[in-house]
């Protein structure tokens, strides 16, 4: 079954027609042709799909593009300012946050959301007193990433990466 | 997958009406597992009506001190909320040891109550499962099974329920709101569940058609002290192997009140009643605690695999005790 649906990615009003089937992640990719959310595994376990829905950090390989018909979406490739990259993707190129690069897209997009949870408040399984705002140490900042692995292994430069950018 | 047909639903009875009318139609929420499942083929609905516009995106303190919490509250939101934070620490907690960042955004409380066991024959449409096809039989029984249950589990299916959330609930004596076709009603959270028994492709009471609105939390007790502790294979992002969410009341040493549940252990989160009712108007003492844990335990049976989890669950519910126990706690 067929939908029209219309998207804002990354800043640009998309409209087109999919079927009821296709996830967010096969219409950035395959209908749309924007392919820096790249897909792992399909099936919310890694993070490698990782993009912001009206803001907020999600797995699009698990929502369905029909039941984000009028979202707004940004990917890794619309957080730069034309030739100037966003301050999370300037600090994983100073510190090396990458090795094959698959992963990156993802984590530069999670970091992304996840700095703004941590400025609102949000507390995460290692914030000790609940009732305060959280201080984003090297073990907030593991916990708050867990969802997005990297297979190269890149983590300890992808946690100096964002401790920078954090600041 | 199989096609389907979508509805964005912009009114509760419709939605109730149009799911209600079509055995083959379902509801979406954030779609975390469903939409998996559907990739997997371990579900293939003919019809999905996306209830995450319905008016169900509250958290909300009732008058009489009760908490209401919405259907649709995203799993993040929910953990990130004041009044959950500073009145009900252990919801919080357990709403964080779940999932990732990502997931949580999307995940609804409605469809984190509703989602289905991580068994991985019941994932694998290749595999018999009595859950997903009744009578083909259970490959866990005598297969992989370091994941499944210890505790209410049957010949017919030996699953676990993956909710850190509904654990939480459960130590809480939350409600869930519910309605159906022929109106509302309201299940202590403890029930909404089922053991396995002979029906084991039934995880819930609900019947087909009835919506989760929301879930109610009783006012909370301004001498408890709560916690939530889950044992996962590694720090972040994995399901619980055991968890234990607690409830406590102590004064002066002497334990007034213990409301106890856990998790990874059975089909449904386990309400530990004879846990409780050992700890129940007595020293709060290593001994005793253990003495709880044991009563709880003896009626757990172990698989293959998985007789880790009865001292597992043991010593984290001691540990729990211990935690909530402690006199320098404020
Ligand atoms: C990689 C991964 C790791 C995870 N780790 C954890 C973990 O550690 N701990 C944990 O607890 N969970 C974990 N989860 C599961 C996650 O919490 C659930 O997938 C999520 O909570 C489901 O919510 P949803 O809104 O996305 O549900 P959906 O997928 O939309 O729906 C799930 C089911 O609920 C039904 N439903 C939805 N809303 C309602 C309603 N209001 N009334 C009646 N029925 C309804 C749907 O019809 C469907 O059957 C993990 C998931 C993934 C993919
Ligand atoms: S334990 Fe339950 S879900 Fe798993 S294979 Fe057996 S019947 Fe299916
Ligand atoms: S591709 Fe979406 S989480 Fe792995
Ligand atoms: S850089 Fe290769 S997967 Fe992360």
């Amino acid at each position: 079954m067929d939908a029209e649906i219309t998207l804002r990615v990354d800043g640009q009003r998309r409209t087109l027609s999919v079927d009821t089937r296709t996830t967010l992640l096969d219409a950035l990719r395959e209908r749309l042709g924007v392919i820096s959310p790249k897909k792992g595994c399909d099936h919310g376990q890694c993070g490698a799909c990782t993009v912001l829905l009206d803001g907020r950090r999600v797995t699009s390989c698990l929502t369905l593009a029909v039941a984000q018909d009028g979202a707004e979406v940004t990917t890794a490739e619309g957080l730069s300012e034309g030739d100037r990259p966003h301050p999370v993707q300037q600090a994983f190129l100073e510190h090396d946050g990458f090795q094959c690069g698959y992963c990156t897209p993802g984590q530069v997009c999670s970091a992304v959301g996840m700095l703004d949870e941590v400025k609102a408040g949000w507390p995460s399984h290692v914030t000790e007193n609940l009732e305060e705002e959280p201080d984003l140490d090297d073990e907030e900042i593991r916990e708050r990433m867990s969802g997005n692995l990297c297979r190269c292994g890149a983590y300890t430069n992808i946690v100096s990466a964002i401790r920078e950018a954090a600041e | 997958m199989k096609p389907f047909d979508y509805e964005r639903a912009d009114d509760t009875d419709g939605a109730i009406a149009t799911v209600s009318d079509d055995p083959t139609a379902t509801y979406l929420g954030g779609g975390t597992n469903l939409v998996d499942h559907m990739k997997l083929g371990v579900a293939e609905p003919g019809k999905l009506v996306d209830i995450t516009k319905l008016p169900y995106d509250f958290v909300e303190t009732l008058p009489d001190g009760r908490v209401s919490v919405g259907a649709t509250v995203r799993n993040s939101e929910l953990a990130a909320s004041h009044v959950i934070r500073q009145s009900y620490p252990v919801l919080a907690q357990a709403l964080l040891a779940g999932a990732s960042g990502q997931l949580r955004n999307l995940a609804t409380t409605g469809g984190n109550l509703v989602q289905r066991t991580r068994c991985a024959y019941f994932q694998d449409p290749s595999t018999p499962c009595n859950k997903r096809e009744p009578g083909s039989g259970c490959s866990a029984l005598e297969g992989w099974n370091r994941h499944h249950a210890i505790l209410g589990a049957s010949e017919h299916c030996v699953a676990t329920h993956p909710s850190d959330m509904a654990v939480a609930l459960a130590a809480l004596d939350a409600t869930v709101v519910v309605r159906g076709s022929n109106g509302q009603r309201r299940i202590p959270v403890t029930e909404l569940h089922r053991l396995p028994g002979d029906e084991p492709e039934r995880d819930t009471v609900l019947e087909h058609g009835e919506l989760i609105t929301s879930v109610e939390l009783p006012a909370p007790s301004v001498s408890a002290r709560s916690t939530y502790r889950k044992v996962r294979e590694r720090a972040s992002y994995a399901f619980a192997l055991v968890s234990v969410a607690a409830v406590m009341e102590v004064d002066e040493g002497t334990v007034r009140d213990a409301r106890i549940a856990l998790g990874g252990v059975a089909h449904k989160p386990w309400r530990a009643e004879a846990a409780e009712r050992e700890l129940r108007g007595t020293p709060a003492t290593e001994e005793n605690f253990r003495r709880a844990a044991e009563a709880e335990l003896e009626q757990a049976e172990s698989l293959r695999d998985n007789a880790f989890k009865i001292p597992m669950t043991r010593n984290t519910l001691c540990a729990v005790l211990r935690e909530l126990t402690r006199e320098d706690r404020a």
